[in-house]
């Protein structure tokens, strides 16, 4: 079994695990390439059908290019699409700054949704190698109900016996992507012809690596126009990812403070 | 380009003894780090008045920096020429030991860290056993901080031969012990020009020594069953190959259930247009349409008949243990193999001491952070291989985990086996519900003389049991033989039987079993009589047509009825009063009993309130 398929199984794995263990659960579309693969997984993980409603929290600043590919893959994919806006919180948390205070905007509009629907749990595309935190995470996080992460006290997860049950009242966050790095996502839209939002590729030696708000993402100088393009300058380069999401890098801590707080 | 077979490597040892440490500088002498981390690492020192600290690369949590000890485990990714790693960062201190294992039971193999100027310390020994216990075979000890002990061979020497007693001891060989310093970067990626006494490998070296986990295309069949999906039409088993692979038109044994069924078709979604999917190998994940429609659930192993798993309900495991409170002899928890969840009893605990030897008499109870063999026995039938993995839940807590030993009880130590629940006061519903895993309830089969009662109560009873249900099936005939001897056929003594029987199975009920009464029980009053009598009552209308039924005739009692030989035969010539509003119809001129069987089992373990489902 090769590296990619091993991925591909343990992610239709978890996705099933999570279909069984939670009532009432949602998937994450940011629009972006990590949460199209995961919709593609669900779709193998349960024959075709995505038995449950995927949810694009909407910053409202998104660009142009992501609407239209929202609005044309939800059609196409029979997603049972939820879309909800993102409320205008300004005093999120006077400690972050600016650019992570537009991300807060984010989670708040997560958890207003949360609230709205009552979910168990929500399916959320991030990965391990995006971001130190991030790789210490767990595939099935349990989160109070306002969505804030207590770091310190993760349940353990030993083999792949997830823990899924909890009191009620817990909201779990599921990772079925945390073990992808971001060249194995590529390889994969490459191998399974998965649409993606055109920006990533390279428009006058620039091109996006993460999507996130117009605002506070800046396109990273390359030439990679091609999905093997990209996979190549990926085995090459040691600029990390999120080098063009200005949140990460205000302060040291400001990924962490966000995450801790519900940020995804 | 086809990448190279990832190995998982995991980092453990004592707290402080410099696992992150290597990590970072392993990044940094292989000009491996991302760009700007180096820069970010030194400003976050600078901020922190600190010289620069090579663990800041891994330890990504304000507080793991803040306070110089790693937290949680973390997972990077590595390459070497030869291969892709994970290389997997775990926490040394035993507050974080769930998170040590979390990080180590997924890893192929391990480098064990001691420092040299503190020595084997308590974590080091618990590490080296967790290794031997996880299965971790592959595995270099690291002597670490050699710079502090001024790269002296005679004290490399000392903690080599020390070392090798205590794997010893574990059954454990180690690949090589690599004198390093992860601070000074001697040892990491090139030998040292100051340690020129030491020939081996350095440790980017040992790291291509390991190899990658073998394939389980080959070995014996096991499919876990995770969920049962009818989306549309088709009726999808849905699961993971554990290991073997599995075929179009294989003949699959399921396990508890001992049903078979043959592989119709795997099932698979595809946004073009490919070949029919002919099989399924070790770590796939299936969907599978059977030619039969069997009753098959999640936890449910399925295998070749020739290479079965063996069946259980008393096994020994040994143990590692996490939870808040102290594994206690005589408690149940829920032990979870895969998909399969089972409630299970502690008979026995031989924890392990500091040294690793095995403790000679039993103990009443386990400490957090302790390792045992304990002797388990659970309600239902564990389907395992040796060497299974499963957890220990208490309540929502993952309180432990473990790997089975074998399926029999330690032998010698079950002379003294002690009734577990000793009730000194009156024994309440509640304790026989919690002992047994569900409450009591009667399930009232009714319907015509070949309806197919008897065989669908004598199918789920078994089911049932098997599963670990406390259940015993109840008929005319059982019945008729003893307690009822002194009745005959007439119509009062029908009734009487009726009555006695609906009384029986409400004290069987009481005393917390599942009862399967199968009686034609034609009159509505006298079932209502039966509802009465039970707590939890349930009447299930086994509906077949009397054509149906006769044309069965499975006693021929039928051709002796229209012959006249019997009298008042219900059906024939005595009426049956159908129920009006019973909790559950069975359609036996449609359904295979395969099917009734299922559609029972579904609704009677809904209504259990069964402590093993979820």
């Amino acid at each position: 079994m090769s590296h990619l398929e091993r991925l591909e199984q343990e992610s239709i794995f978890i996705l099933r695990e999570a279909y069984h263990a939670f009532d009432k659960m949602a998937m994450l579309w940011s629009l972006g390439k990590d949460s199209n693969v995961m919709i593609w997984l669900a779709r193998k993980a349960f024959f075709g059908t995505i038995p449950f409603p995927v949810v694009h929290v909407d910053t409202g600043k998104k660009f142009k290019e992501m609407y239209g590919f929202r609005d044309r893959y939800a059609d196409e994919w029979q997603l049972d699409l939820i879309v909800r806006d993102c409320p205008d919180v300004l005093a999120a948390d006077r400690h972050l700054p600016p650019a992570a205070k537009s991300a807060a905007r984010k989670t708040a509009g997560l958890r207003a949704a949360l609230q709205e629907f009552q979910w168990d749990a929500v399916i959320a595309g991030i990965r391990r190698d995006e971001q130190g935190t991030r790789a210490k995470e767990r595939f099935f996080s349990p989160r109070q109900k306002d969505g804030s992460w207590d770091v310190r006290h993760q349940p353990p997860e030993f083999w792949d016996h997830y823990h899924t049950e909890f009191p009620s009242g817990t909201h779990v966050r599921v990772h079925p992507l945390l073990s992808w790095h971001e060249i194995d996502i590529w390889r994969y839209v490459a191998q399974e012809h998965i649409p993606v939002v055109p920006l990533y590729f390279s428009r006058d030696g620039k091109r996006y690596r993460s999507l996130g708000d117009e605002d506070i993402t800046e396109a990273v100088a390359s030439e990679a126009s091609t999905l093997e393009e990209i996979i190549a300058e990926l085995e090459e380069t040691r600029v990390p990812e999120r080098a063009g999401r200005k949140m990460d890098h205000e302060r040291e801590d400001s990924f962490e403070r966000l995450r801790a707080t519900g940020y995804l | 380009m086809a990448a190279a077979d990832m190995v998982r490597v995991v980092m453990v040892g004592h707290v402080d003894h410099g696992k992150s440490t290597l990590l970072g500088r392993l990044f940094y002498e292989t000009d491996s780090l991302p760009e700007g981390r180096y820069e970010a690492i030194q400003e976050m020192c600078r901020r922190r008045g600190m010289p620069f600290e090579w663990a800041f690369l891994t330890d990504s949590l304000q507080a793991e920096r803040d306070q110089g000890v790693t937290i949680d485990t973390t997972q990077i990714a590595f390459k070497t020429k030869k291969r892709p790693y994970m290389l997997i960062d775990a926490p040394g201190h035993l507050e974080f030991l769930r998170n040590m294992i979390t990080g180590a039971a997924t890893s192929d193999a391990a480098f064990l860290l001691i420092d040299a100027k503190e020595g084997i310390q308590q974590q080091t020994r618990r590490h080296a056993r967790l290794l031997a216990m996880l299965a971790v075979e592959q595995f270099f000890v690291v002597m670490n901080k050699m710079d502090l002990v001024n790269f002296d061979q005679k004290i490399y020497r000392q903690l080599k031969s020390e070392m090798e007693v205590i794997l010893q001891e574990l059954g454990m060989t180690a690949r090589g012990f690599i004198p390093l310093s992860a601070r000074e970067g001697d040892g990491v990626a090139e030998a040292s020009k100051r340690m020129s006494w030491y020939q081996g490998k350095n440790l980017l070296a040992a790291l291509d020594d390991f190899t990658p986990p073998r394939s389980k295309d080959k070995l014996p069949l096991r499919l876990m069953v995770q969920d049962i999906y009818k989306f549309d039409e088709r009726r999808i088993i849905a699961g993971r190959v554990e290991q073997g692979t599995v075929r179009v038109g294989d003949e699959v044994l399921f396990l508890p259930s001992g049903l078979q069924g043959r592989v119709h078709r795997l099932e698979q979604w595809s946004s073009r247009k490919t070949e029919p999917l002919q099989q399924v190998r070790a770590g796939g994940c299936f969907g599978m349409t059977l030619r039969q429609q069997i009753f098959v659930e999640r936890g449910h192993i399925g295998c070749h008949k020739k290479e079965s798993p063996a069946m259980t309900h008393e096994l020994t495991a040994r143990l590692f243990w996490l939870g808040k409170e102290p594994l206690r002899q005589g408690a149940c928890y829920d032990a979870v193999f895969g998909t399969a969840r089972h409630q299970v009893e502690v008979l026995d605990i031989y924890d392990y001491d500091e040294a690793g030897h095995k403790a000679s008499s039993a103990v009443p109870q386990l400490p957090t952070h302790a390792i045992a063999d304990v002797g388990l026995r659970s309600t239902g039938y564990v389907v395992y291989d040796q060497g299974a993995r499963f957890i220990v839940r208490n309540g929502y807590e993952i309180a432990g985990g473990g790997l089975v030993l074998d399926g029999v009880s330690l032998p010698q130590e079950h002379g003294e086996k002690k009734h577990i629940f000793v009730a000194h006061t009156r024994v309440k519903d509640d304790d026989r519900h919690k002992r047994n895993g569900h409450k009591g309830g009667v399930f009232w089969l009714t319907g015509l003389s070949g309806s197919g009662k008897s065989t669908i109560a004598t199918e789920l009873e078994r089911q049932l049991f098997v599963k670990g249900y406390q259940v015993f099936m109840l008929d005319g005939d059982n019945l008729r033989h003893g307690l009822n001897e002194d009745l005959d056929f007439s119509a009062a003594s029908r009734r009487e039987n009726i009555r006695r029987a609906g009384a029986v199975a409400a004290l069987m009920e009481q005393a917390g079993m599942v009862v399967l009464a199968a009686f034609i029980s034609p009159y509505r009053d006298d079932r209502i009589t039966a509802r009465r009598a039970a707590q939890s009552f349930h009447e299930i209308y086994i509906k077949a047509s009397l054509d149906t039924c006769e044309a069965r005739d499975p006693k021929g009692l039928y051709q002796k009825a229209r012959a006249g030989d019997i009298t008042d035969f219900t059906g024939i010539s005595a009426p049956y009063e159908a129920p009006q509003n019973p909790e559950c119809i069975v359609d036996s001129d449609q359904w295979t009993v395969e099917q009734s069987v299922g559609e029972l089992m579904a609704y009677i373990e809904k209504n259990l309130d069964s402590v093993r489902r979820s």
